[in-house]
Formats: structure tokens, C-alpha cells, sequence
């Protein structure tokens, strides 16, 4: 009896020292160093890389997360975060450059997921051919600047790289309008019709550009755009990089692909940056209330005088033009599109984010688009890698004793993310339909049959962290 | 007294003709005459297009390709038509009893193809094949994928939809979606590990009946019907049929329409909800899987991807015709099909549009009987309810 309270009010005195902003602060810096050191001192060529990656590496990406939730100040959180983002990650992807290639992969995700939750989540159009604007973009900067020979190639009017800024705010536009026009036919039709009906665009999309070669060359068809401009890399990102090298004795060999990298994955966090600041003012406006309304109730909005049309047909361009900016990235990024890469998984990859992470809230759909980026890119592939790694050793599993070499060729877990995906939507549907970090204003209702009455003025404040936060707990601790 | 012996004695003879014009008579007629209105009216409009562009390319006179593929086109059309029809029913019937899109139907209907694939493979390895008549062999692999397709359809709902009923409307479809593509990579998965293949291949090369063709010779045109072709057309009046009997002449069949009328008033009656929802998933998705395996014999080789296409095209049909009513799912399969295919025949000689988009078509109509006739060819409007 004695051990036993003496174990409880030891647990409780950690639970409290937990709490308290220093004792955080220092086991979150201790974490995050202990994962950047670990995945520092992994060598490439052991047989077990793959492995041991795919678990640390998720831990670091992931610590934005628990830096958020975690009991600290906010300049700590933000000082934190900044750390991350500008020195552990470019310094690791300096190291190797396959970690910076997978944070620019779960950028341009997540700024897809946070596009397709301004659909989905904030106007509740389920929105299936989203990828259709994210091709939009993808095309729109690849056409003007690919090495195929399409109409603009011909009469060699190329637009030069340096005009990759502009062709953002292009790429925003142009997929804007493809957004409205797209929305203009369909919006009158109820959720599940939609639907279908958006997915029947978003492959006419895929169709039409794999089919634009004829009669005149826009998009070079099935075999896809390459080429495709980049933006110079302004010297002093070189130079920086140089520098880094001297200073930490590194040995960088590709300086100039991984400038351009680096480039690319600032780029990136910027565009995210500005996709977050104004997915938060707009939930926090009239206009975003007036998309709540709509999902929780078309008729009664309404009735209540909301423009259905209009908020809808925003709802559309808006998340569309994220879409298209973050497809002249992709574009550029890739040096290569064509219509595959525009394919309803994709769609449904992004919806499975916006799912996991909770429809409706911000850092939900970040943390969905990282999640589900990580299980497709990261564990899945690694998988694939561990599985063909063991198999050229030919490594026997001890006590079952099944050989590697004995797994099905066409067995390959990389190219079973529609599994993951569809059992992450099954999944979340049926135990977590409000998703992992729910949106405050969806918990409230989902809480409503217990609490007697819920305070509307919480709502307008849901974009903040602290109430996030506490409400989070005691749920937590009670379940 | 005199009542009860004259119905007994009229029983044998007026009833039994009753039945037959409700349950053979009418169903076949019905079919009859939508697909002959839907060719008739094609082809009108194939002579039409004939007549306004004449010579479309250099040296291809329209009128006379038109004559000449006339009668294939509407072979084909119907053949693929009774498929589409076939899996718009699953559609139709499950969105009649719980308004709600099954999207994995077109999983359903490939996991149909592909059991067929698997008994004929079986019995192709055991060299039993070459061996069974072929009316016995093509029951047999069409009942095998309806019981596989039907039992996954329960499985499904479930699963991943009966948890789910009363939630907002797109919490199921989105499960839906996801098992939809959690299928597709399951059946690649165990073909996998069984075969390491994926393009599943029906021994047809095997029997020798499927490889001579009927020969139908009109004018001086000689039309050949594949033995395939064939099949599929009567699997899918037998089925129909079948399935027209089953809906409106049993009791289960009215516990079904009594159901999808009005769930919690049926309820009341003392008809077991769950067990007509489970029930209507049965049927809907044996209908798929028919649908799956008589595809599959006809187009030869399917993949786990092959669902998705027909897929889309018969939820085209089931809502060309007015989602929710068995009859419109007929007469929209038939249609689609025959336009399908005289799109596929005619659209050659048009090189600036050619057949590349005919898959783009299918979505064109479905965007455009929403936006115009939500309700459908034969659907009645209903409104939302507040």
C-alpha cells in the first residue's frame, strides 16, 4: 500500500512538473535534439536504414504538433518552431537531401489539403476532382516553359524562369476561374451528386490533357511535359549554402541541385505560411461563418439571407487557387507533369488528409496532410526498400523462418497507398468522423446533446491556440 | 362457397396467365421496346449526322460506313448495355432503400469479374474445363460471382455503412469511397500473392464454342454475334427477370419496396429493417457480380481496376433513368450503351474529336441530366425535405 501511493504521488508530481513551461520547454528541446541526432548518425548504407528513418524521421516532422499543444510560452513555441523550420530542417536536408525532397512533399500536400478544406470542410462541398485545379496550375506554368515541343515551344516564345513569381499569381488566377466555371453548373446539386459530378471533372481534366495533343500541341498528351522551367536560384542561397558547407565540414558534392532545392522547399514554406494566414481570417469572417452555415444547414442559411451562390462559388475559387499556386510549384519542382499525376487517388489522397486531420480546422488538416504524406512516402516506401534490401540479402525471419527472397514481386507496399487511403477513411469515419484534432467549432457541436447550452461567442476566437488546447485535455483524461 | 370454387377453379388457367404477362410477358416487352426506341432513334440520328456532313474525311463517304456498321453498333450497344444496366441496378436499389450512392458498387461488380476469372481459372488448371457444357459452365461461373459480389455487398454495409446510418449524408459516402479503394488494392493484394499478376486473363481460348460466331446474314451485309455477346444478353434478361419477380412478386420483395417507401413505418409493420437492407445489398450486389463475370467473359481480360469505368458509366445510366427506380435503370443502361457504341463506331471518322473523349462523354451526359433532369428519364421530382 505504502509503494503504491508513494508510486501515485511521485506520477502526480511529474504530471505537474510536466506542466510547467520549463520542465516542457526543455524535454521539447531535448527531443527534437535527440531525433535530429539520431538521424544524423543513420548511415545510408546500413541494411536497416529504411527502417530506423521511418521511425525517427516522422517523429521530428511531427514536432511542430506536440510544440503547439505542449505547455509553453508562445514566443518559446514560435522561437521553437522557427529553429525547426530554418536551421534542423535545411541542415538535414543538406546532409540528405531525400528528407528535404519529403518535407517539400508534405508542403505542397498540405497546402492542398488546406485548400481542399476550405471546400470541404469550411463550405462542406464534398469536393472529389479537387486535383482538377491543382493540374490546372501544374499545366499552366509547364506549358509556357517545357522543352517539349508544343504550339509555344514551336514559335519558340518560352517564358524564361525568372517569371516563375508572376506565374503564381497566374497559376491563382487561372485556377480561380477553372473553379468558378466548374462550380457554376454543379453547385446546384445536393452533397452526394456533387460529388460524383466533381469527380466526373476532375478526370475530364485528366482526359482533356492527355488528349491535347491533337490538333494542336498544348500539353504534349500522355507523354507529359519535361523541362519545365525552374526559378534561378539567387546567389546568395548559394553562397549560403557554401558557407554552411565551410563552417560545419560538410561535403556537399551537388551544390547547385541542392540550392535549388532549398530554394524550392522556402518557397514552399511561404506559400504555406500565406495559405494559413488566410484560411484563418477567412473562417473568422462573415464569409467564413457564412460557410458554416451552409454545411451545417443550406436551407436555413438561406433563409437566413446567405448568398448560397456566391459563398459557394468562393468556396470554389478559393480553394481552387490555392490548388493552382501550388501546382506552378509542383510543376517547377518536378520538371516534369503529365496526366498522371493528376489521377482521382490523388483527389482521394488529399481528401484522406483533410479526414484524418479533421475536416474543418487548420492544424487538423496539417497534421492529416503530414500523416498521410509520411505513410505514403515515407512508410510505405521505406517498406518497399526494407522488403528489397533484405530480399538481395537474402534475410530469413528467425523463428517463423519465412525467407524474404519468398515475397511476391508484385507484393510491393509502395504501390498499395489505396489501402492506407481507404482504410484511413473507413477508419476515421467510422470511430473519429470529426477527425485526430477536431475543430473546435464541429466539437462543440458534436458535444452539444451533453452541455446545456453552447456559448456562440466562442466561436469567432476558435482560431486561437489556448482553447484549443485546454478543451483538448480534459476530454483526453476522462476517455 | 361459391367464391372459394371459383377462384380455385380459376386458378389454373387465368392466374397462371396473369403471372406469366407480369413477370415474362411485360418485363421482355418492356426491354424490347426500349431498346428498340433507343436504336431507332440513334440511328435516325446516325443518318442525320450522315446526311450533314457527308464526307467527313477525304474518301470515307459517312452514309455508307453508317449502313455498314449499323447492325454491329447496336449488337455491341446492347451487349454492353445490359451490363451497365446490370450494375445500375445495384445502384438504384440501394439508393431506393437508404438514399445514399454505394459507391464501391463498381468494386463490387469487379470483384464479380474477377471470382468469374477465378472459377474458370480453376477449372482451367484442374483441365476441366474443355469438359462441361457450356449452358452449365456459364451458370455456374455467373451464380459463383453473384453469391461472391452478394456476400461482399452484406459484408460491406455492414462494416463500413450500418455504423453509419443517421449520420450526416456524406459521412457514409465518404466510407463508401474508402472501401472502394481499400477493394480495389485488397483483390490486387490475393492476386498477388496467388498469381503475382494482375491482368487476369478467362481461359476462353480454351473452348471452342466461343470461338465460332454466329453468322447473321442480312441483305448483303453478314453480321457475326460473338457467343459472348450472346451470353451476356441472355444472362441479363434471365437475371432481370429474375430480379423483376424477386422485387414486386414476393414477400421479401415488398418487405424491400415497403422499406425504401418509408423505414420507420415498416419498421412499425414488423418488417425487419436491417435484415431488407442487408437483403437489398444481396440482391444489388449479386446483380453486380452477373454483371462482373458476364462483362468479364465478353471483354476477356479484367484487372482490379476494371471497376471503376463501368462503374461511373451505370451510375450514369441508374440516374439517365431516375435513380431509385428499377425500370429507369434499364432503359438508362440500354441507352448509354447504345449511345456508347455509336459513339465508338461513328466518332472515327471525326479526327479532330475521335474516340478519345468517348469516356469524357459518359460524365458530359451525367453532368447534364443533373443539372437539367435531376430526377431522370422516368424519376419523379422530389424535393428536399426541410
Amino acid at each position: 500500500m505504502a509503494v503504491k501511493s508513494v508510486q501515485q504521488s511521485s506520477r502526480a508530481t511529474v504530471r505537474a512538473a510536466l506542466k510547467r513551461p520549463a520542465v516542457a520547454g526543455g524535454l521539447l528541446v531535448a527531443y527534437i535534439l535527440v531525433a535530429v541526432l539520431i538521424l544524423n548518425s543513420l548511415d545510408r548504407s546500413n541494411l536497416w536504414f529504411p527502417f530506423y528513418s521511418t521511425l525517427t524521421f516522422p517523429a521530428l516532422v511531427l514536432s511542430p504538433f506536440i510544440i503547439l499543444a505542449a505547455p509553453v510560452r508562445g514566443w518559446f513555441k514560435g522561437a521553437l518552431i522557427v529553429a525547426l523550420l530554418f536551421l534542423i530542417i535545411p541542415y538535414l536536408g543538406m546532409r540528405d537531401s531525400s528528407y528535404l525532397e519529403l518535407v517539400i512533399q508534405i508542403c505542397i500536400f498540405a497546402g492542398l489539403a488546406l485548400g481542399l478544406n476550405i471546400v470541404v470542410g469550411f463550405a462542406g462541398l464534398l469536393d472529389l476532382g479537387y486535383i482538377a485545379f491543382f493540374a490546372v496550375g501544374a499545366y499552366t506554368w509547364a506549358m509556357f516553359t517545357s522543352g517539349a515541343s508544343t504550339v509555344f515551344n514551336i514559335n519558340g516564345w518560352l517564358v524564361s524562369g525568372s517569371a516563375f513569381y508572376l506565374f503564381i499569381f497566374l497559376g491563382i488566377f487561372v485556377a480561380a476561374i477553372v473553379g468558378i466555371l466548374l462550380g457554376l453548373p454543379v453547385l446546384r446539386l445536393r452533397g452526394d451528386y456533387l460529388a460524383i459530378v466533381t469527380l466526373g471533372f476532375g478526370e475530364m481534366i485528366r482526359v482533356i490533357a492527355n488528349n491535347l495533343d491533337q490538333p494542336i500541341n498544348f500539353t504534349n498528351g500522355s507523354q507529359g511535359l519535361f523541362g519545365v522551367g525552374r526559378p534561378p536560384v539567387p546567389f546568395f542561397l548559394r553562397d549560403g549554402v557554401l558557407t554552411v558547407e565551410s563552417a560545419l565540414g560538410l561535403s556537399i558534392t551537388n551544390v547547385d541541385p541542392l540550392s535549388q532545392q532549398l530554394l524550392f522547399y522556402f518557397i514552399a514554406i511561404a506559400i504555406i505560411g500565406i495559405i494559413i494566414v488566410v484560411a484563418r481570417r477567412l473562417d473568422n469572417s462573415p464569409i467564413g461563418r457564412a460557410w458554416t452555415a451552409i454545411r451545417e444547414d443550406e436551407v436555413a442559411a438561406i433563409a437566413m439571407g446567405v448568398p448560397l451562390v456566391r459563398m459557394k462559388l468562393l468556396a470554389f475559387a478559393t480553394g481552387a487557387s490555392f490548388a493552382g499556386a501550388i501546382g506552378v510549384i509542383y510543376a517547377a519542382k518536378q520538371t516534369f507533369v503529365s496526366p498522371e499525376s493528376f489521377s482521382l487517388i490523388q483527389s482521394i489522397s488529399i481528401l484522406a488528409m483533410v479526414i484524418v486531420g479533421g475536416m474543418g480546422g487548420i492544424r487538423g488538416t496539417l497534421l492529416g496532410a503530414v500523416i498521410v504524406t509520411m505513410l505514403n512516402l515515407l512508410v510505405l516506401k521505406n517498406l518497399s526498400l526494407q522488403i528489397n534490401a533484405l530480399r538481395n540479402v537474402d534475410f530469413v525471419i528467425p523463428i517463423i523462418n519465412y525467407h524474404i527472397r519468398d515475397w511476391p514481386t508484385q507484393l510491393e507496399p509502395a504501390k498499395y497507398e489505396r489501402l492506407i487511403f481507404g482504410l484511413l477513411l473507413i477508419v476515421m469515419m467510422i470511430f473519429r468522423p470529426a477527425g485526430l484534432l477536431p475543430e473546435p467549432r464541429r466539437r462543440m457541436e458534436l458535444q452539444e446533446k451533453d452541455e446545456e447550452i453552447v456559448d456562440e461567442e466562442i466561436s469567432p476566437e476558435a482560431g486561437d491556440e489556448q482553447p484549443v488546447v485546454s478543451a483538448v485535455r480534459p476530454d483526453a483524461e476522462q476517455a | 362457397m361459391l367464391d372459394a370454387r371459383r377462384s380455385l377453379g380459376s386458378v389454373s388457367s387465368r392466374s397462371i396467365l396473369e403471372w406469366g404477362y407480369r413477370f415474362i410477358l411485360f418485363p421482355i416487352g418492356q426491354m424490347l421496346i426500349f431498346i428498340v426506341g433507343a436504336a431507332l432513334f440513334l440511328t435516325v440520328l446516325a443518318f442525320l449526322l450522315a446526311l450533314a456532313f457527308p464526307e467527313p474525311r477525304p474518301n470515307i463517304v459517312l452514309i455508307d460506313q453508317v449502313n455498314r456498321q449499323l447492325p454491329g453498333m447496336i449488337i455491341s450497344g446492347i451487349t454492353i448495355g445490359f451490363v451497365y444496366a446490370m450494375i445500375a441496378l445495384g445502384y438504384t436499389l440501394v439508393y431506393g432503400v437508404l438514399k445514399f450512392i454505394n459507391f464501391a458498387h463498381s468494386e463490387i461488380f469487379m470483384v464479380g469479374s474477377v471470382v468469374g476469372f477465378e472459377v474458370m481459372q480453376r477449372l482451367s488448371d484442374t483441365g476441366h474445363l474443355p469438359a462441361w457444357s457450356p449452358v452449365f459452365l456459364v451458370v455456374v461461373v455467373i451464380l459463383m460471382a453473384m453469391l461472391a459480389s452478394g456476400l461482399l455487398a452484406v459484408i460491406i454495409e455492414r462494416v463500413a455503412y450500418r455504423p453509419l446510418r443517421g449520420a450526416p449524408r456524406l459521412v457514409p459516402l465518404i466510407s463508401a469511397i474508402g472501401i472502394s479503394f481499400f477493394m480495389i488494392d485488397l483483390v490486387r493484394a490475393v492476386e498477388a500473392i496467388t498469381r503475382n499478376d494482375f491482368n487476369l486473363t478467362y481461359p476462353l481460348n480454351q473452348l471452342e464454342w466461343v470461338r465460332s460466331p454466329f453468322k447473321l446474314v442480312i441483305g448483303e451485309n453478314t453480321i457475326n454475334i460473338r457467343p459472348t455477346q450472346f451470353i451476356v444478353v441472355l444472362g441479363a434478361v434471365v437475371t432481370l427477370i429474375a430480379l423483376n419477380y424477386f422485387v414486386n412478386g414476393t414477400k421479401l420483395g415488398r418487405g424491400i419496396r415497403a422499406v425504401s417507401q418509408d423505414m420507420t413505418t415498416a419498421g412499425l409493420m414488423g418488417i425487419n429493417v436491417n435484415r431488407m437492407i442487408s437483403l437489398t445489398f444481396f440482391v444489388g450486389g449479386a446483380f453486380g457480380g452477373a454483371a462482373g463475370a458476364l462483362f468479364g467473359m465478353n471483354v476477356g481480360t479484367v484487372t482490379p481496376f476494371v471497376g471503376f469505368i463501368p462503374g461511373i458509366k451505370a451510375f450514369t445510366a441508374a440516374v439517365l433513368g431516375g435513380i431509385g427506380n428499377v425500370t429507369g435503370a434499364l432503359l438508362g443502361g440500354l441507352t448509354l450503351g447504345l449511345v456508347e457504341s455509336f459513339l465508338n463506331g461513328l466518332l472515327v471518322y471525326f479526327p479532330a474529336l475521335g474516340q478519345r473523349y468517348t469516356d469524357v462523354f459518359a460524365f458530359s451526359v451525367l453532368i447534364l441530366i443533373l443539372i437539367f433532369r435531376p430526377s431522370g428519364l422516368l424519376g419523379e421530382r422530389v424535393d428536399e425535405k426541410v
